[in-house]
Protein backbone atom coordinates (compact mmCIF):
# COMPACT_ATOMS: atom_id res chain seq x y z
CA UNK A 1 0.00 0.00 0.00
CA UNK A 2 1.79 3.15 -1.42
CA UNK A 3 1.46 6.30 0.42
CA UNK A 4 0.10 9.41 -1.58
CA UNK A 5 3.24 11.69 -0.02
CA UNK A 6 1.58 14.45 -2.36
CA UNK A 7 -1.63 15.16 -0.13
CA UNK A 8 0.22 15.45 2.53
CA UNK A 9 3.12 17.53 2.04
CA UNK A 10 3.65 21.12 3.16
CA UNK A 11 4.38 23.25 0.13
CA UNK A 12 5.74 25.95 1.78
CA UNK A 13 9.00 25.83 0.37
CA UNK A 14 9.65 24.57 -3.08
CA UNK A 15 13.08 25.21 -3.82
CA UNK A 16 16.14 25.61 -1.67
CA UNK A 17 17.59 28.23 -4.04
CA UNK A 18 14.84 30.96 -3.02
CA UNK A 19 16.59 31.40 0.20
CA UNK A 20 18.98 33.93 1.54
CA UNK A 21 21.98 33.65 3.17
CA UNK A 22 20.54 35.79 5.92
CA UNK A 23 18.12 33.11 6.67
CA UNK A 24 20.67 30.56 7.09
CA UNK A 25 20.94 29.90 11.05
CA UNK A 26 22.74 26.83 11.43
CA UNK A 27 25.14 25.71 8.76
CA UNK A 28 27.44 23.00 8.73
CA UNK A 29 30.73 22.63 6.95
CA UNK A 30 32.20 18.83 6.31
CA UNK A 31 31.17 17.86 9.75
CA UNK A 32 32.12 14.61 10.81
CA UNK A 33 31.94 12.71 14.20
CA UNK A 34 33.86 9.85 14.91
CA UNK A 35 33.25 7.52 18.25
CA UNK A 36 36.85 6.43 19.75
CA UNK A 37 38.53 7.03 16.35
CA UNK A 38 35.07 5.38 14.73
CA UNK A 39 33.61 7.63 11.98
CA UNK A 40 29.72 7.82 12.54
CA UNK A 41 29.10 10.46 10.47
CA UNK A 42 31.04 12.37 7.96
CA UNK A 43 31.06 14.96 4.87
CA UNK A 44 28.21 16.42 6.09
CA UNK A 45 27.14 19.97 4.93
CA UNK A 46 23.81 21.32 5.90
CA UNK A 47 21.71 24.55 5.92
CA UNK A 48 19.44 25.16 8.63
CA UNK A 49 16.68 28.32 7.73
CA UNK A 50 15.24 30.77 10.04
CA UNK A 51 11.06 29.93 10.60
CA UNK A 52 11.06 26.42 8.54
CA UNK A 53 11.22 22.99 10.06
CA UNK A 54 13.68 20.86 8.63
CA UNK A 55 13.43 17.17 9.07
CA UNK A 56 16.54 14.74 8.99
CA UNK A 57 15.50 11.14 8.26
CA UNK A 58 17.20 7.40 7.77
CA UNK A 59 17.47 4.52 8.83
CA UNK A 60 18.15 3.46 12.34
CA UNK A 61 21.88 3.84 13.69
CA UNK A 62 22.31 5.97 10.04
CA UNK A 63 23.72 9.11 12.68
CA UNK A 64 21.02 11.30 12.96
CA UNK A 65 21.28 11.79 17.01
CA UNK A 66 24.72 11.91 16.39
CA UNK A 67 24.55 14.77 13.94
CA UNK A 68 22.09 16.49 16.21
CA UNK A 69 23.70 16.03 19.08
CA UNK A 70 26.60 17.99 17.12
CA UNK A 71 24.66 21.48 16.36
CA UNK A 72 24.28 22.25 20.10
CA UNK A 73 27.41 20.62 21.41
CA UNK A 74 25.61 18.12 23.17
CA UNK A 75 28.58 15.36 21.72
CA UNK A 76 31.01 16.98 24.31
CA UNK A 77 29.14 15.26 27.13
CA UNK A 78 28.96 11.76 25.49
CA UNK A 79 32.36 10.08 26.11
CA UNK A 80 34.90 9.20 23.05
CA UNK A 81 32.84 11.36 20.85
CA UNK A 82 35.16 13.51 18.63
CA UNK A 83 33.69 16.59 16.33
CA UNK A 84 35.82 18.01 13.07
CA UNK A 85 34.32 20.31 10.36
CA UNK A 86 32.55 23.09 10.58
CA UNK A 87 29.27 24.18 12.61
CA UNK A 88 28.07 28.21 12.26
CA UNK A 89 25.71 29.53 14.45
CA UNK A 90 24.39 32.83 12.84
CA UNK A 91 27.99 32.76 11.56
CA UNK A 92 30.09 31.98 14.47
CA UNK A 93 32.06 28.41 14.41
CA UNK A 94 30.47 27.26 17.63
CA UNK A 95 33.64 25.00 18.41
CA UNK A 96 36.11 27.56 18.27
CA UNK A 97 37.65 28.10 21.63
CA UNK A 98 36.11 31.40 22.78
CA UNK A 99 32.86 30.14 22.34
CA UNK A 100 31.15 28.62 25.57
CA UNK A 101 29.23 25.01 25.12
CA UNK A 102 26.82 26.25 28.01
CA UNK A 103 25.94 29.47 25.92
CA UNK A 104 25.58 27.24 22.84
CA UNK A 105 23.15 25.21 24.57
CA UNK A 106 21.21 28.34 25.58
CA UNK A 107 20.63 29.00 22.51
CA UNK A 108 20.10 26.20 20.59
CA UNK A 109 17.40 23.82 22.72
CA UNK A 110 17.00 20.25 22.42
CA UNK A 111 14.07 17.65 23.38
CA UNK A 112 14.84 13.93 23.47
CA UNK A 113 14.03 11.09 22.33
CA UNK A 114 12.12 9.93 26.00
CA UNK A 115 10.40 12.59 27.73
CA UNK A 116 12.75 13.21 30.10
CA UNK A 117 10.43 15.90 32.79
CA UNK A 118 12.79 16.87 36.18
CA UNK A 119 11.98 15.15 39.36
CA UNK A 120 10.39 18.76 40.06
CA UNK A 121 6.47 20.15 39.93
CA UNK A 122 5.01 21.34 36.41
CA UNK A 123 5.87 24.49 37.14
CA UNK A 124 9.68 24.32 38.21
CA UNK A 125 9.95 21.98 34.72
CA UNK A 126 9.38 25.25 32.82
CA UNK A 127 11.10 27.42 35.46
CA UNK A 128 14.68 25.77 35.60
CA UNK A 129 15.39 26.42 32.23
CA UNK A 130 15.29 30.23 33.50
CA UNK A 131 16.89 29.59 36.87
CA UNK A 132 19.60 28.52 35.46
CA UNK A 133 20.11 30.81 32.80
CA UNK A 134 19.78 33.95 35.15
CA UNK A 135 16.95 35.30 33.52
CA UNK A 136 16.25 38.14 36.42
CA UNK A 137 12.04 37.94 36.50
CA UNK A 138 9.68 38.71 39.17
CA UNK A 139 7.08 36.66 40.68
CA UNK A 140 4.58 37.34 37.96
CA UNK A 141 6.94 37.40 35.06
CA UNK A 142 7.96 34.32 35.65
CA UNK A 143 4.35 33.41 35.87
CA UNK A 144 3.76 34.53 32.92
CA UNK A 145 6.69 33.37 30.87
CA UNK A 146 5.69 29.85 31.93
CA UNK A 147 2.04 30.47 31.29
CA UNK A 148 3.21 31.52 27.72
CA UNK A 149 5.63 28.33 27.51
CA UNK A 150 3.11 26.37 28.10
CA UNK A 151 0.49 27.65 26.22
CA UNK A 152 2.85 27.32 23.12
CA UNK A 153 2.95 23.92 24.18
CA UNK A 154 0.29 23.31 23.66
CA UNK A 155 -0.46 21.69 27.59
CA UNK A 156 -1.59 25.12 29.35
CA UNK A 157 -5.10 23.90 29.63
CA UNK A 158 -4.58 20.65 30.40
CA UNK A 159 -1.87 21.67 33.59
CA UNK A 160 -3.12 24.84 34.60
CA UNK A 161 -5.08 23.62 37.55
CA UNK A 162 -2.56 21.83 38.42
CA UNK A 163 1.27 23.41 38.30
CA UNK A 164 2.36 22.32 41.43
CA UNK A 165 1.59 18.48 40.74
CA UNK A 166 4.82 16.37 40.27
CA UNK A 167 5.80 16.33 36.41
CA UNK A 168 6.01 12.54 36.26
CA UNK A 169 1.76 12.42 37.61
CA UNK A 170 1.73 13.51 33.66
CA UNK A 171 0.84 11.05 30.97
CA UNK A 172 4.10 10.64 28.42
CA UNK A 173 2.23 13.00 25.86
CA UNK A 174 2.13 15.71 28.41
CA UNK A 175 5.54 14.99 29.87
CA UNK A 176 6.67 15.51 26.01
CA UNK A 177 4.92 18.62 25.41
CA UNK A 178 6.28 19.75 28.98
CA UNK A 179 9.63 19.48 27.60
CA UNK A 180 8.84 21.30 24.83
CA UNK A 181 7.41 23.71 27.11
CA UNK A 182 10.71 24.14 29.04
CA UNK A 183 12.70 24.29 26.09
CA UNK A 184 10.71 27.37 24.99
CA UNK A 185 10.51 28.94 27.75
CA UNK A 186 14.16 30.21 27.90
CA UNK A 187 13.54 31.12 23.69
CA UNK A 188 15.84 29.75 21.79
CA UNK A 189 16.46 30.20 18.51
CA UNK A 190 16.79 26.74 17.24
CA UNK A 191 15.08 23.85 18.37
CA UNK A 192 16.47 20.50 18.23
CA UNK A 193 14.28 17.62 18.37
CA UNK A 194 15.45 13.91 18.20
CA UNK A 195 12.01 11.72 17.46
CA UNK A 196 10.21 12.98 19.73
CA UNK A 197 7.02 10.72 19.37
CA UNK A 198 8.17 7.63 18.80
CA UNK A 199 7.06 6.64 22.66
CA UNK A 200 3.67 8.23 22.15
CA UNK A 201 0.85 7.31 20.89
CA UNK A 202 -1.30 8.41 18.02
CA UNK A 203 -3.20 11.32 19.92
CA UNK A 204 -0.04 12.70 21.93
CA UNK A 205 1.94 12.93 18.64
CA UNK A 206 -0.84 14.58 16.68
CA UNK A 207 -0.72 17.07 18.98
CA UNK A 208 3.04 17.60 18.62
CA UNK A 209 2.96 17.58 15.12
CA UNK A 210 0.84 20.58 15.32
CA UNK A 211 2.36 22.71 18.03
CA UNK A 212 5.32 22.07 15.88
CA UNK A 213 3.44 23.81 12.86
CA UNK A 214 2.08 26.47 15.07
CA UNK A 215 5.31 28.22 16.80
CA UNK A 216 7.82 27.21 13.91
CA UNK A 217 7.36 31.20 12.64
CA UNK A 218 9.68 31.99 15.67
CA UNK A 219 12.12 29.42 15.35
CA UNK A 220 14.41 27.17 13.49
CA UNK A 221 13.28 23.38 14.06
CA UNK A 222 15.11 20.56 13.49
CA UNK A 223 13.38 17.41 13.73
CA UNK A 224 14.71 13.49 13.79
CA UNK A 225 11.85 11.27 13.27
CA UNK A 226 11.84 7.73 12.15
CA UNK A 227 8.08 8.45 10.92
CA UNK A 228 7.82 9.05 6.88
CA UNK A 229 4.34 10.69 7.12
CA UNK A 230 5.67 12.79 10.12
CA UNK A 231 8.36 14.38 8.00
CA UNK A 232 6.19 14.78 5.60
CA UNK A 233 3.52 16.42 7.05
CA UNK A 234 5.46 18.47 9.54
CA UNK A 235 8.80 19.80 7.67
CA UNK A 236 8.99 22.04 4.76
CA UNK A 237 12.71 20.76 4.53
CA UNK A 238 14.26 17.17 4.26
CA UNK A 239 17.62 15.77 4.75
CA UNK A 240 18.14 12.03 3.62
CA UNK A 241 20.90 10.02 5.71
CA UNK A 242 21.79 6.83 4.78
CA UNK A 243 25.01 4.63 5.79
CA UNK A 244 27.50 4.44 3.53
CA UNK A 245 29.66 1.14 2.84
CA UNK A 246 31.48 1.37 6.00
CA UNK A 247 28.48 2.16 7.99
CA UNK A 248 29.83 5.74 8.08
CA UNK A 249 26.39 8.30 7.52
CA UNK A 250 25.91 10.72 4.85
CA UNK A 251 23.52 12.96 3.47
CA UNK A 252 22.22 11.26 0.30
CA UNK A 253 19.79 13.89 -0.58
CA UNK A 254 18.94 17.13 0.64
CA UNK A 255 15.87 19.60 -0.42
CA UNK A 256 12.34 20.78 -0.19
CA UNK A 257 10.44 18.14 1.58
CA UNK A 258 7.28 18.53 -1.63
CA UNK A 259 10.09 17.35 -4.05
CA UNK A 260 12.13 15.20 -1.79
CA UNK A 261 8.56 12.71 -1.07
CA UNK A 262 7.18 12.82 -4.71
CA UNK A 263 9.97 13.44 -6.75
CA UNK A 264 13.04 11.73 -5.26
CA UNK A 265 16.11 12.13 -6.99
CA UNK A 266 18.01 9.14 -5.19
CA UNK A 267 16.83 5.71 -5.55
CA UNK A 268 17.50 4.71 -1.96
CA UNK A 269 15.34 7.61 -0.88
CA UNK A 270 12.26 6.75 -2.93
CA UNK A 271 12.66 2.89 -1.60
CA UNK A 272 13.00 4.54 1.86
CA UNK A 273 10.62 6.39 1.49
CA UNK A 274 8.38 3.87 0.40
CA UNK A 275 9.01 1.53 2.89
CA UNK A 276 10.78 -1.02 0.56
CA UNK A 277 14.27 -0.39 3.21
CA UNK A 278 15.21 0.56 6.20
CA UNK B 1 4.85 -26.79 17.57
CA UNK B 2 1.87 -28.23 19.47
CA UNK B 3 3.83 -31.73 19.67
CA UNK B 4 7.15 -30.36 21.52
CA UNK B 5 4.69 -28.77 23.51
CA UNK B 6 3.34 -32.20 24.42
CA UNK B 7 6.40 -33.46 25.04
CA UNK B 8 8.25 -30.97 27.24
CA UNK B 9 7.17 -31.63 30.41
CA UNK B 10 8.44 -35.20 29.80
CA UNK B 11 11.97 -34.67 28.43
CA UNK B 12 14.66 -35.36 31.34
CA UNK B 13 16.34 -32.23 30.80
CA UNK B 14 13.16 -30.07 31.55
CA UNK B 15 12.09 -32.35 34.50
CA UNK B 16 15.75 -32.18 36.06
CA UNK B 17 15.50 -27.99 35.21
CA UNK B 18 12.14 -27.99 37.37
CA UNK B 19 14.22 -29.71 40.05
CA UNK B 20 16.60 -27.06 40.35
CA UNK B 21 14.60 -24.30 40.43
CA UNK B 22 12.88 -25.78 43.22
CA UNK B 23 16.16 -26.42 45.24
CA UNK B 24 18.03 -23.35 44.52
CA UNK B 25 15.69 -21.06 46.69
CA UNK B 26 15.67 -23.32 49.38
CA UNK B 27 19.83 -23.68 49.10
CA UNK B 28 19.96 -19.79 49.09
CA UNK B 29 18.27 -19.53 51.66
CA UNK B 30 19.76 -21.93 53.82
CA UNK B 31 22.98 -19.12 54.30
CA UNK B 32 20.52 -16.53 55.04
CA UNK B 33 19.36 -18.49 57.70
CA UNK B 34 22.90 -19.53 58.99
CA UNK B 35 23.64 -15.61 59.20
CA UNK B 36 20.67 -14.80 61.19
CA UNK B 37 21.57 -17.82 63.56
CA UNK B 38 24.90 -16.27 64.21
CA UNK B 39 23.85 -12.73 64.98
CA UNK B 40 20.99 -14.45 67.57
CA UNK B 41 22.91 -16.48 68.94
CA UNK B 42 25.59 -13.59 69.42
CA UNK B 43 22.84 -11.66 70.64
CA UNK B 44 21.59 -14.09 73.14
CA UNK B 45 24.99 -14.73 74.39
CA UNK B 46 25.69 -10.77 75.49
CA UNK B 47 22.46 -10.18 76.48
CA UNK B 48 22.22 -12.91 79.13
CA UNK B 49 25.38 -12.00 80.34
CA UNK B 50 25.38 -8.81 80.27
CA UNK B 51 22.03 -7.13 80.49
CA UNK B 52 21.44 -6.99 84.52
CA UNK B 53 24.61 -4.59 84.80
CA UNK B 54 23.70 -2.49 82.43
CA UNK B 55 23.21 0.78 84.79
CA UNK B 56 24.17 4.68 84.61
CA UNK B 57 27.56 3.51 86.25
CA UNK B 58 28.66 2.47 83.05
CA UNK B 59 27.41 4.88 80.76
CA UNK B 60 29.06 7.95 83.73
CA UNK B 61 31.59 6.29 85.47
CA UNK B 62 35.10 6.29 84.53
CA UNK B 63 36.64 2.85 84.01
CA UNK B 64 37.83 1.54 87.74
CA UNK B 65 39.49 -1.38 89.00
CA UNK B 66 36.46 -2.27 90.76
CA UNK B 67 34.21 -3.88 88.43
CA UNK B 68 30.50 -2.88 90.42
CA UNK B 69 31.89 1.17 89.49
CA UNK B 70 33.42 0.92 86.66
CA UNK B 71 31.64 2.64 83.97
CA UNK B 72 33.50 3.69 79.58
CA UNK B 73 32.11 7.34 79.79
CA UNK B 74 35.76 8.03 78.48
CA UNK B 75 35.69 5.81 75.89
CA UNK B 76 31.94 6.68 75.17
CA UNK B 77 32.68 10.28 74.89
CA UNK B 78 35.83 9.37 72.96
CA UNK B 79 34.58 7.45 70.42
CA UNK B 80 32.27 9.86 69.93
CA UNK B 81 34.52 12.61 69.32
CA UNK B 82 36.55 10.93 67.06
CA UNK B 83 33.76 9.08 64.79
CA UNK B 84 31.74 12.38 64.79
CA UNK B 85 34.87 14.33 63.81
CA UNK B 86 36.07 11.62 61.20
CA UNK B 87 32.79 11.46 59.76
CA UNK B 88 32.80 15.58 59.06
CA UNK B 89 36.43 14.78 57.50
CA UNK B 90 35.13 12.16 55.48
CA UNK B 91 31.61 12.47 54.20
CA UNK B 92 32.33 16.00 52.83
CA UNK B 93 35.59 14.85 51.21
CA UNK B 94 33.89 11.33 50.32
CA UNK B 95 31.29 13.20 48.52
CA UNK B 96 33.25 15.78 46.36
CA UNK B 97 35.63 13.01 45.31
CA UNK B 98 32.86 11.22 43.52
CA UNK B 99 30.86 14.22 41.91
CA UNK B 100 34.64 14.82 40.72
CA UNK B 101 35.00 10.89 39.68
CA UNK B 102 31.56 10.83 38.25
CA UNK B 103 30.74 14.58 37.15
CA UNK B 104 33.67 16.06 36.16
CA UNK B 105 36.10 13.83 35.01
CA UNK B 106 34.61 10.86 33.49
CA UNK B 107 36.24 8.93 31.41
CA UNK B 108 39.30 10.35 31.85
CA UNK B 109 42.48 8.43 32.60
CA UNK B 110 42.81 9.84 35.74
CA UNK B 111 39.44 9.21 36.96
CA UNK B 112 39.76 5.11 36.14
CA UNK B 113 43.17 5.13 37.78
CA UNK B 114 41.51 7.23 40.84
CA UNK B 115 38.60 4.75 41.16
CA UNK B 116 40.42 1.70 40.97
CA UNK B 117 42.64 2.98 43.78
CA UNK B 118 39.90 3.99 45.52
CA UNK B 119 38.36 0.54 45.63
CA UNK B 120 42.07 -1.09 46.73
CA UNK B 121 42.56 1.09 49.49
CA UNK B 122 38.55 -0.35 50.76
CA UNK B 123 40.75 -3.70 50.92
CA UNK B 124 43.70 -2.76 53.09
CA UNK B 125 43.66 -4.09 56.84
CA UNK B 126 42.68 -1.73 59.18
CA UNK B 127 45.81 -1.90 61.79
CA UNK B 128 48.19 -0.65 58.38
CA UNK B 129 45.60 2.76 58.49
CA UNK B 130 46.38 2.65 62.55
CA UNK B 131 50.51 2.19 61.74
CA UNK B 132 50.45 5.37 58.80
CA UNK B 133 49.10 7.55 61.20
CA UNK B 134 50.94 6.97 63.83
CA UNK B 135 54.16 7.49 61.61
CA UNK B 136 52.51 10.05 60.26
CA UNK B 137 49.97 12.07 61.58
CA UNK B 138 51.17 11.34 65.53
CA UNK B 139 54.84 11.50 64.95
CA UNK B 140 54.96 12.91 61.72
CA UNK B 141 53.12 16.22 61.89
CA UNK B 142 53.41 16.08 66.13
CA UNK B 143 49.60 15.93 66.66
CA UNK B 144 50.27 13.00 69.06
CA UNK B 145 48.29 10.24 70.25
CA UNK B 146 45.36 13.02 70.50
CA UNK B 147 41.56 12.92 69.09
CA UNK B 148 42.03 14.61 65.77
CA UNK B 149 45.11 11.85 64.93
CA UNK B 150 42.33 9.07 66.01
CA UNK B 151 39.88 11.35 63.94
CA UNK B 152 42.12 11.40 60.74
CA UNK B 153 42.86 8.01 61.14
CA UNK B 154 39.34 6.88 61.05
CA UNK B 155 38.03 9.35 58.08
CA UNK B 156 41.07 7.54 56.31
CA UNK B 157 39.74 4.76 56.55
CA UNK B 158 36.47 4.98 56.38
CA UNK B 159 36.92 7.33 53.30
CA UNK B 160 37.09 4.32 50.21
CA UNK B 161 33.71 3.07 51.28
CA UNK B 162 31.99 6.00 52.23
CA UNK B 163 32.81 7.11 48.14
CA UNK B 164 32.74 4.43 46.59
CA UNK B 165 28.86 4.51 48.09
CA UNK B 166 28.85 8.05 46.92
CA UNK B 167 30.18 7.04 42.99
CA UNK B 168 27.45 4.20 43.68
CA UNK B 169 24.35 6.62 44.46
CA UNK B 170 26.02 9.21 41.51
CA UNK B 171 25.19 6.55 38.88
CA UNK B 172 21.91 5.97 39.86
CA UNK B 173 20.77 9.06 38.25
CA UNK B 174 19.72 8.61 35.10
CA UNK B 175 22.24 10.36 32.40
CA UNK B 176 18.37 11.42 30.75
CA UNK B 177 18.17 13.73 33.40
CA UNK B 178 21.74 15.40 33.34
CA UNK B 179 21.42 15.74 29.19
CA UNK B 180 17.96 17.67 29.72
CA UNK B 181 19.42 20.27 31.70
CA UNK B 182 22.49 20.36 30.27
CA UNK B 183 20.26 20.55 26.75
CA UNK B 184 18.85 24.08 28.60
CA UNK B 185 22.49 25.82 28.89
CA UNK B 186 22.96 24.38 32.69
CA UNK B 187 26.56 24.26 33.88
CA UNK B 188 27.77 21.20 35.45
CA UNK B 189 27.57 22.60 38.68
CA UNK B 190 24.43 23.36 38.27
CA UNK B 191 23.52 20.59 37.04
CA UNK B 192 24.96 19.05 40.05
CA UNK B 193 23.23 20.87 42.81
CA UNK B 194 19.75 20.82 41.07
CA UNK B 195 19.56 17.36 39.66
CA UNK B 196 22.01 15.21 40.35
CA UNK B 197 22.34 15.60 44.41
CA UNK B 198 18.82 16.12 45.59
CA UNK B 199 18.38 12.88 44.14
CA UNK B 200 21.79 11.28 45.17
CA UNK B 201 21.40 12.25 48.70
CA UNK B 202 19.75 10.00 50.54
CA UNK B 203 22.28 6.88 49.50
CA UNK B 204 25.29 9.08 49.93
CA UNK B 205 23.43 9.19 53.69
CA UNK B 206 23.55 5.61 53.92
CA UNK B 207 26.87 5.45 52.74
CA UNK B 208 28.13 8.00 55.60
CA UNK B 209 26.06 5.68 58.10
CA UNK B 210 27.85 2.54 57.01
CA UNK B 211 31.18 4.29 56.98
CA UNK B 212 30.27 5.78 60.43
CA UNK B 213 29.08 2.30 61.96
CA UNK B 214 32.04 0.94 60.73
CA UNK B 215 34.78 3.47 62.34
CA UNK B 216 32.80 2.60 65.63
CA UNK B 217 33.14 -0.53 65.57
CA UNK B 218 37.33 -0.17 64.72
CA UNK B 219 39.60 -1.18 67.37
CA UNK B 220 43.30 -2.50 66.03
CA UNK B 221 44.21 1.47 64.50
CA UNK B 222 42.97 3.17 67.40
CA UNK B 223 44.56 1.12 69.71
CA UNK B 224 47.83 1.93 67.31
CA UNK B 225 46.98 5.78 67.76
CA UNK B 226 45.92 6.21 71.06
CA UNK B 227 48.05 3.71 72.99
CA UNK B 228 45.29 4.03 76.19
CA UNK B 229 42.75 2.00 77.04
CA UNK B 230 42.58 2.88 80.76
CA UNK B 231 41.50 6.69 80.77
CA UNK B 232 40.21 8.51 83.81
CA UNK B 233 39.30 11.56 81.75
CA UNK B 234 36.93 13.17 79.84
CA UNK B 235 38.85 14.02 75.99
CA UNK B 236 37.94 18.20 76.16
CA UNK B 237 39.76 19.34 73.28
CA UNK B 238 40.98 17.84 69.39
CA UNK B 239 44.33 17.24 70.99
CA UNK B 240 43.29 15.22 74.18
CA UNK B 241 44.33 11.74 74.51
CA UNK B 242 41.76 9.55 74.25
CA UNK B 243 39.74 6.17 73.95
CA UNK B 244 37.48 4.75 72.54
CA UNK B 245 34.79 2.05 73.25
CA UNK B 246 35.93 -0.97 71.45
CA UNK B 247 39.12 -0.92 72.89
CA UNK B 248 37.36 -0.51 76.49
CA UNK B 249 35.67 -3.69 75.77
CA UNK B 250 38.46 -5.66 74.77
CA UNK B 251 40.06 -4.34 77.90
CA UNK B 252 37.32 -5.32 80.27
CA UNK B 253 37.39 -8.93 78.17
CA UNK B 254 40.67 -10.03 78.70
CA UNK B 255 40.64 -9.33 82.65
CA UNK B 256 40.35 -12.92 84.65
CA UNK B 257 37.39 -11.33 86.91
CA UNK B 258 33.59 -12.90 85.25
CA UNK B 259 32.65 -9.66 86.61
CA UNK B 260 34.34 -7.63 84.33
CA UNK B 261 33.25 -10.26 81.33
CA UNK B 262 29.79 -9.19 82.31
CA UNK B 263 30.42 -5.38 82.25
CA UNK B 264 31.91 -6.15 78.77
CA UNK B 265 28.48 -7.46 77.28
CA UNK B 266 26.40 -4.95 78.67
CA UNK B 267 29.00 -2.58 76.85
CA UNK B 268 28.80 -4.46 73.96
CA UNK B 269 24.22 -3.73 74.21
CA UNK B 270 25.35 -0.34 74.62
CA UNK B 271 27.49 0.16 71.57
CA UNK B 272 25.18 -1.86 69.77
CA UNK B 273 22.07 0.20 70.73
CA UNK B 274 24.42 2.90 69.72
CA UNK B 275 24.66 1.71 66.39
CA UNK B 276 20.92 0.59 66.06
CA UNK B 277 19.95 4.39 67.33
CA UNK B 278 22.25 5.81 63.75
CA UNK B 279 21.09 3.11 61.49
CA UNK B 280 17.46 4.13 62.03
CA UNK B 281 18.55 7.75 62.38
CA UNK B 282 19.95 6.81 58.52
CA UNK B 283 17.00 5.29 57.29
CA UNK B 284 14.76 8.00 58.54
CA UNK B 285 16.30 10.81 57.62
CA UNK B 286 16.43 8.97 53.73
CA UNK B 287 12.93 8.37 53.78
CA UNK B 288 12.32 12.31 54.86
CA UNK B 289 15.05 13.23 52.20
CA UNK B 290 13.35 10.81 49.46
CA UNK B 291 10.12 12.29 50.29
CA UNK B 292 10.74 15.89 49.21
CA UNK B 293 13.15 14.75 46.02
CA UNK B 294 11.54 12.39 44.19
N1 LIG C 1 27.87 7.07 22.70
C1 LIG C 1 28.28 6.35 21.64
N2 LIG C 1 29.45 5.67 21.69
C2 LIG C 1 29.87 4.95 20.64
N3 LIG C 1 29.22 4.85 19.49
C3 LIG C 1 28.04 5.48 19.36
C4 LIG C 1 27.52 6.28 20.44
N4 LIG C 1 26.34 6.81 20.04
C5 LIG C 1 26.15 6.36 18.80
N5 LIG C 1 27.16 5.58 18.38
C6 LIG C 1 27.28 4.92 17.07
O1 LIG C 1 27.15 5.88 16.06
C7 LIG C 1 26.31 5.42 15.03
C8 LIG C 1 25.16 6.39 14.84
O2 LIG C 1 24.33 6.35 16.00
P1 LIG C 1 23.11 7.33 16.20
O3 LIG C 1 22.57 7.08 17.54
O4 LIG C 1 23.53 8.70 15.87
O5 LIG C 1 22.11 6.78 15.09
P2 LIG C 1 20.59 7.19 14.83
O6 LIG C 1 20.46 7.46 13.38
O7 LIG C 1 20.16 8.25 15.76
O8 LIG C 1 19.84 5.82 15.18
P3 LIG C 1 18.35 5.65 15.74
O9 LIG C 1 17.45 5.99 14.63
O10 LIG C 1 18.30 4.22 16.10
O11 LIG C 1 18.21 6.56 16.91
C9 LIG C 1 25.87 4.03 15.41
O12 LIG C 1 26.67 3.10 14.71
C10 LIG C 1 26.14 3.95 16.88
O13 LIG C 1 26.55 2.64 17.22
MG1 LIG D 1 18.77 8.32 17.43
Amino acid sequence: MEIDYKKVVSKDVTDLGLFKDSDVVIKTEDLYVSYRDKLAIDRINLEFYKGYITAIIGPSGCGKSTLLRSLNRMNDLIQGAKVGGKVYFNGVDIYSKEIDPVFIRSRIGMVFQRPNPFPFSVFENVAFGLRVNGFKLTKEELRARVKDSLEKAALWDEVKDRLDAHAYSLSGGQQQRLCIARAIAIEPEVILLDEPTVSLDPLSTAKIEELLRSIKNDYTIILVTHNMLQAARVSDITAVMMPDENMVGRIIEYGATSEIFTKPKDKRTEDYISGRIG
Amino acid sequence: MGDTLLRAPTDRRYRLKKIWDRWVPFILSLGLFFAILTVVALLFTVVTTGFHRISWNLILNYPSANPYEAGMRSAILGSIFTVGLSALICIPLSIATAIYLIEYAKGRRFSEVLSYNIANLAGVPSIVFGVVGLGFLVYGLGLGRSVISGAFTLSVLILPLVTITCVEALRTVPDDLRFGAYALGATTLQVVSKIVLPRSLPMMLTGGILGISRALGEAAPILVISGLIFIREDPVSLFSKFTVMPLQLYNWISRPQAAFIELSSAGIIVLLLILLALNSAAIASRQWLMKRVI
